[in-house]
């Protein structure tokens, strides 16, 4: 008895011990993200003090780095220069991803896949600078303008924003697949059994099983595009411009965060706060990619028993 | 990429001061005050501050400085030249960054009236050059062109828009980000007014990044710092400026004489001579005056001629007289 009191008692404390474990392992992550939003708090507060809020997020010119009648703090071409980047990287990563995803879970032979889904995930863990400089050295002389004749300038929308598509490839493939290969087989059964072509039952069958966690990838390589710094950085050029000609360069949210930290901003100084305000917005608009996200995945999800 | 390039020659330096160091014993390294012993036995702190044109030349000095004489601490600021005037005539730097001379109307009172004493000292000079791609081809710009080019409001989308005469190829433009003493110094003398640019221009802090956008583009058209020019030519188109007395192409010699107008300008350090009774600030001071040609070069920054050494070396020992 007594001998069998101790146990459990030492046990418990053990389970205690490992629950407040795991507890403070997961709770690093919320403490992380609400010690980030408080850091970019203070600098945005004293932003506002002294920019109008609507001018921040009305204002169509963004060169906060002049001086005089010059400096201006619309946000909006920061913003379109972000957005535009994505949705070319997205137009290159979503077909492929998805088509790559589904050659995966549904044709490829056991023998292909083994070797194609690790080379794919290796692909994601290629350093972004090295895509940055292949954009910029490689892919804008030797393929946009050697290879397909197009003028672009030498820092170009096109460029980085392909090359971006390639980066976030391998993510929106690797998600969209454990989704597919997820469905249940005897959907594919019932499916064959009923006279289904391979094309049929991976179309309208599996894919619309798996529409959640398709959905999951495609936002998760959204967000993945619109933080991604170093490729725009180096070949997407420093113009906070407005507009949609893809030969020329527009600076992205994260890229003016990483230039404007690179050169001597005095401390305190509205330059200084815009690299906050920007972080913020940043912030937000990835957060809000996420609850989308979430909501997707709830409506569209099926329960299979 | 840039860091590596500017790495290799600083490393290269580092290798020739120490066999210097060890080998000789001539007027320069033993009032330098590194002799040949190595880790020398100065200590202390140096403030200094200014011209964020000169801190590159600065920093290279201090690294290359404490290279010999490692137990003194030098901080550089960037506070601009007259924000560090203003440091400095209120005593708290030891050392002025300057890209023009102290100014007798404004600075030179303050100085004055805190009994603050300094000399000065031409240390280097300061030279930008304006390039474009090698298809761009044009040989001269008058610096009313170049304002035209470059100023406020500008919609100049080819050279044709300026003179009808120069080439009709879509300009894509490059510059420094508008944290360099370079934009300052480029938007003062052609814009009128420091800081006043067109905006939809390529900038960035990198000046390699510049180069590589000006080769990479037919229509590409930038400036920056000559000794960028200097590591690039053949891939550079470089282009001369007319001030009104016919045109001048950029050249070491052409920016130390300062007949390349007006994109070249003598920079300065100050130092006080209340700091200069310190022997750690008198050694830097000898050191950098002594090494000047290859801490410019660390620094890409256009060197001194011998005449400038020579009086660099002279005001150097007027600065410290009152002090001793």
């Amino acid at each position: 008895m007594t001998s069998l009191a101790y146990t459990r008692t030492r046990r418990s404390v053990g389970e205690q011990a490992v629950r407040y474990g795991l507890f403070a392992a997961a709770a690093v992550s919320i403490v992380t993200t609400t010690l980030i939003i408080l850091s970019l708090l203070r600098e945005t507060i004293s932003f506002f003090g002294d920019v109008p809020l609507h001018e921040f997020l009305f204002g169509t010119k963004w060169t906060p780095l002049l001086g005089g009648d010059q400096q201006s703090f619309g946000v909006i071409p920061l913003l379109t220069g972000t957005l535009y980047l994505t949705a070319i990287g997205l137009v290159v990563a979503i077909p492929l991803g998805l088509l790559a995803a589904i050659y995966l879970s549904e044709y490829a032979p056991q023998r292909v896949r083994k070797v194609i889904k690790p080379v794919l995930e290796l692909l994601a863990g290629v350093p972004t600078i090295v895509f940055g400089y292949f954009a910029l050295v490689f892919f804008t002389p030797e393929v946009l303008r050697g290879v397909f004749g197009l003028e672009v300038n030498q820092f170009n929308a096109l460029s980085a924003g392909i090359i971006l598509g390639l980066l976030v490839l391998p993510t929106i493939a690797s998600v969209a697949e454990d989704a597919l290969t997820a469905v249940p087989a005897s959907l594919r059964e019932g499916a064959f059994g009923l006279g289904a072509s391979k094309l049929q039952v991976s179309l309208r069958v599996v894919f619309p099983a798996a529409l959640s966690g398709v959905v999951a990838a495609l936002i998760l390589g959204a967000s993945r595009a619109v933080g991604e710094t170093v490729i725009i950085l180096v070949a997407g050029g420093q113009v906070a411009r407005l507009g949609t000609d893809p030969t020329v360069g527009y600076q992205s949210m994260a890229a003016f965060i990483a230039a404007t930290s690179r050169g001597d901003i005095p401390t305190g100084s509205i330059k200084f706060e815009t690299i906050f305000v920007v972080g913020m917005a940043l912030f937000a608009m990835t957060l809000a990619l996420n609850a989308i996200s979430i909501r997707l995945v709830n409506r569209f999800r099926q329960v299979y028993e | 990429m840039m860091k590596i390039k500017t790495l290799l020659p600083a490393l290269a330096l580092v290798l020739a001061l120490g066999v210097a160091a060890c080998g000789g014993d001539d007027e320069s390294s033993a009032s330098g005050g590194g002799g040949g012993g190595g880790g020398g036995d100065l200590s202390g702190k140096i403030a200094i501050d200014g011209s964020s044109t000169v801190a590159p030349f600065t920093q290279a000095a201090a690294e290359l400085f404490n290279e010999e004489n490692p137990d003194v601490q030098i901080t550089v600021g960037t506070s601009g030249t007259g924000g560090g005037f203003e440091k400095f005539c209120a005593g708290e730097t030891d050392i002025s960054d300057a890209s023009r001379p102290i100014k007798d109307d404004e600075e030179v009172p303050v100085c004055d009236k805190n009994s603050v004493k300094y000399g000065e000292v031409q240390i280097a000079n300061d030279g930008i050059a304006v390039v474009t791609n090698k298809a761009l081809s044009v040989d001269c710009l008058t610096t009313d062109q170049l304002k035209e080019l470059w100023n406020k409001g500008s919609t100049v989308k080819s050279l044709a828009d300026i003179d009808s005469k120069l080439p009709d190829t879509q300009l894509s433009l490059y510059g420094p980000g508008t944290d360099s003493g370079t934009f300052d110094f480029f938007t003062g003398e052609i814009n009128g007014e420091e800081g006043v640019t067109r905006e939809d221009y390529e900038p960035s802090e990198d000046d390699n990044q510049l180069v590589t956008g000006v080769e990479g583009d037919d229509g590409g058209l930038g400036y920056f710092g000559f000794s960028y020019y200097e590591g690039a030519q053949d891939q550079l188109n470089l282009v001369g400026v007319d001030s009104g007395d016919g045109c001048v192409k950029p050249s070491t010699e052409t920016i130390q004489d300062g007949s390349y107008k007006p994109l070249s300008r003598p920079l300065f350090m100050y130092p006080s001579e209340k700091a200069m009774s310190r022997p750690e600030v008198k050694a830097f001071m000898e050191f950098v005056v002594a090494n000047q040609a290859d801490i410019a070069k660390a620094a890409k920054i256009v060197p001194l001629t011998e005449e400038q050494v020579t009086k660099a070396k002279s005001d150097l020992q007027s600065a410290e007289q009152g002090a001793s």
